[in-house]
């Protein structure tokens, strides 16, 4: 009954800020509502008993990604007129999107195109041991190769945006701390009433 | 049938508000003298008195600056995002307080005993940054931008490393439930074969509270003080809330992954008659302590450093000590029994 309850509550909660990402006129608001509707669906997965893929949604998603999101939308000078101009011309392309999303929903929750129906799977072991069992045993290689793809996708953004500049200073520990006082300071008398200049310059005539 | 129904969820519903009651009311009150502590050490660590006025050693004086702040006014800039700049001050308070409902204050003492607790943690701690970087954003001052900009990649930087160390003490534990690791370290606190992680998690809990010395965020000789500079009265305070509420947790995290959460550190007569609770809240303090100590010893790093440190020592340090503790349990045949049924 309060499962019921609950599942309406965050499935609600997430379609209304889900429709709020799109509509919003600020592009911060957005963010904020996609972080939301990030929430609620890891309250869904709570609901279904897969509570480690709840957490690592909002570890991953809510704690790293939409952060980055965040940082990049409120650094940009976005001109608000200008991102709603092309609403109406990209809509048709966006209802062909969710049409074959609901599709594929049908198809999965009816039929049998995905091996049939999988309900949630209630057991005394803790789904992050089951995960990990699978995923480090069955999947292993694939699972590398996710991590591979990862990273190669890393070294492109790096390379693409990494450039040499002439004339920066870069600070460089090692050779700061292997930096001796013998090396660099001269310790040298002044008589009084001499400036240091001329004490130096006297030393050189020695 | 409707009224017992009912009449169960009521007393069920009590029960979870008067654990949370029992939990919250003594973290705040925690969280005042934890102010008043800091001003006494720092003081005593600079040869000053700090504040001994208001009560006997100045016992009042948490209260005093709290019934300061509640009477101020609260001053919305002018130029500010208003929904915004008043939930952030509200979200950094409630996300300090949701993570205290996995803590195991002893055995069995806890209000939601789940399997994935160290999980939860580490998600609650790193939703911390939205609220920095809401208020900043929200205040539409440059001061506070700023600020808010240096917290958020400090936080996400620290993080890292964080879940690094936190998979050395999976790793030897073998369960995410937080009663489990605690039980885990029955024979040996992981701070011993994991020392140098300790050291790592320490320092990464001081850059993820935003305390000295990186506390850059609110760096007042650059930033006045940083993504609250625009808040004033309350809304000042949920955010002074929050940060000492969060320096409670971090301790009580680390005491829990590292120093054996509840548990005497040996298992012997005169220890072992101190109930746990106490122990928990004993190693807590001498944390706490620790963070205090820093702070009135260390000066502020620069922020170049604070990233170096971050990402070039502290992540591969750790990423290679997963590896050396993985090789370790595995050779030596100690990884923990993990049935896959």
């Amino acid at each position: 009954m309060i499962e019921v309850l609950f599942f309406y509550l965050f499935a609600g909660v997430m379609l209304a800020s889900s429709v709020m990402v799109v509509v919003s006129r600020n592009p911060v608001y957005s963010v904020l509502f996609l972080i939301l509707a990030f929430f609620n669906a890891a309250g869904l997965f709570v609901l279904i008993g897969a509570e480690f893929l709840a957490m690592l949604l909002v570890v991953v998603y809510v704690g790293a990604v939409a952060v980055l999101f965040l940082f990049v939308v409120m650094m940009l000078d976005i001109n608000f007129a200008e991102m709603r101009a092309g609403f109406q011309k990209y809509l048709p392309l966006g209802l062909i999107v969710g049409g074959i999303l609901v599709f594929e929903l049908v198809l999965a929750m009816y039929g049998d195109a995905f091996g049939g129906k999988t309900a949630p799977v209630v057991s005394e072991i803790a789904n992050t041991t089951r995960l990990g069992g699978v995923l480090y045993t069955k999947y292993a290689f694939l699972f590398q190769l996710a991590g591979l793809i990862l990273l190669v996708a890393m070294i492109g953004a790096i390379s693409l945006t990494l450039r040499k500049r002439a004339g920066v200073r870069r600070q460089i520990i090692a050779e700061q701390n292997a930096r001796r006082p013998a090396d660099v300071l001269e310790v040298i008398k002044v008589p009084s009433g001499k400036t240091p200049a001329a004490a130096n310059a006297g030393k050189a005539e020695e | 049938m409707m009224d017992v129904l009912t009449h169960e969820w009521a007393v069920e519903l009590g029960w979870i508000l008067l654990q949370i009651l029992v939990v919250i009311g003594p973290l705040l009150i925690a969280v005042a003298y934890l102010t008043l502590a800091e001003r006494r050490i720092i003081g005593f660590m600079q040869l000053r008195k700090g504040p001994n006025v208001v009560g006997p050693f100045g016992m009042f004086q948490p209260f005093a600056d709290a019934l300061k702040l509640m009477a101020k006014e609260t001053i919305l800039p002018a130029g500010a995002n208003k929904v915004v700049f008043l939930f952030a001050p509200m979200l950094t308070f409630i996300l300090s307080l949701v993570a205290w409902a996995v803590i195991p204050f002893g055995e069995g003492l806890v209000i939601a005993d789940i399997n994935v607790g160290i999980l939860y943690l580490f998600a609650v701690s790193s939703l911390g940054v939205y609220g920095v970087i809401m208020a900043g954003w929200a205040s539409n001052s440059k001061y506070a931008f700023l600020g808010a900009l240096r917290s958020a990649a400090q936080m996400v930087s620290y993080e890292v490393s964080m879940g690094l160390v936190i998979i050395n003490v999976l790793l030897c534990a073998g369960s995410l439930n937080l009663s489990a690791i605690v039980e885990a370290q029955r024979d040996m606190w992981f701070v011993l074969p994991l020392l140098p992680m300790f050291v790592v998690f320490f320092i990464s809990t001081l850059a993820e509270t935003n305390r000295a010395p990186f506390d850059l965020p609110e760096g007042e000789s650059e930033l006045v003080a940083g993504y609250f500079v625009e808040y004033s009265s309350m809304s000042f305070a949920l955010f002074f809330l929050g940060e000492y509420a969060n320096m409670i947790l971090m301790s009580s995290m680390t005491v829990v992954l590292f120093l054996g959460g509840w548990l005497p550190p040996l298992d012997i007569w005169p220890l072992n008659m101190i109930p746990g609770p106490l122990w928990f809240i004993l190693k807590i303090m001498l944390l706490l302590f620790v963070f205090l100590w820093v702070r009135a010893t260390t000066p502020r790093y620069r922020y170049d450093q604070l990233m170096r440190l971050g990402w070039k020592i502290f992540l591969p340090f750790s990423l290679i000590y997963v590896v050396l503790t993985a090789g370790y349990l595995l050779v030596s045949g100690n990884l923990p029994d993990v049935s896959l049924g």
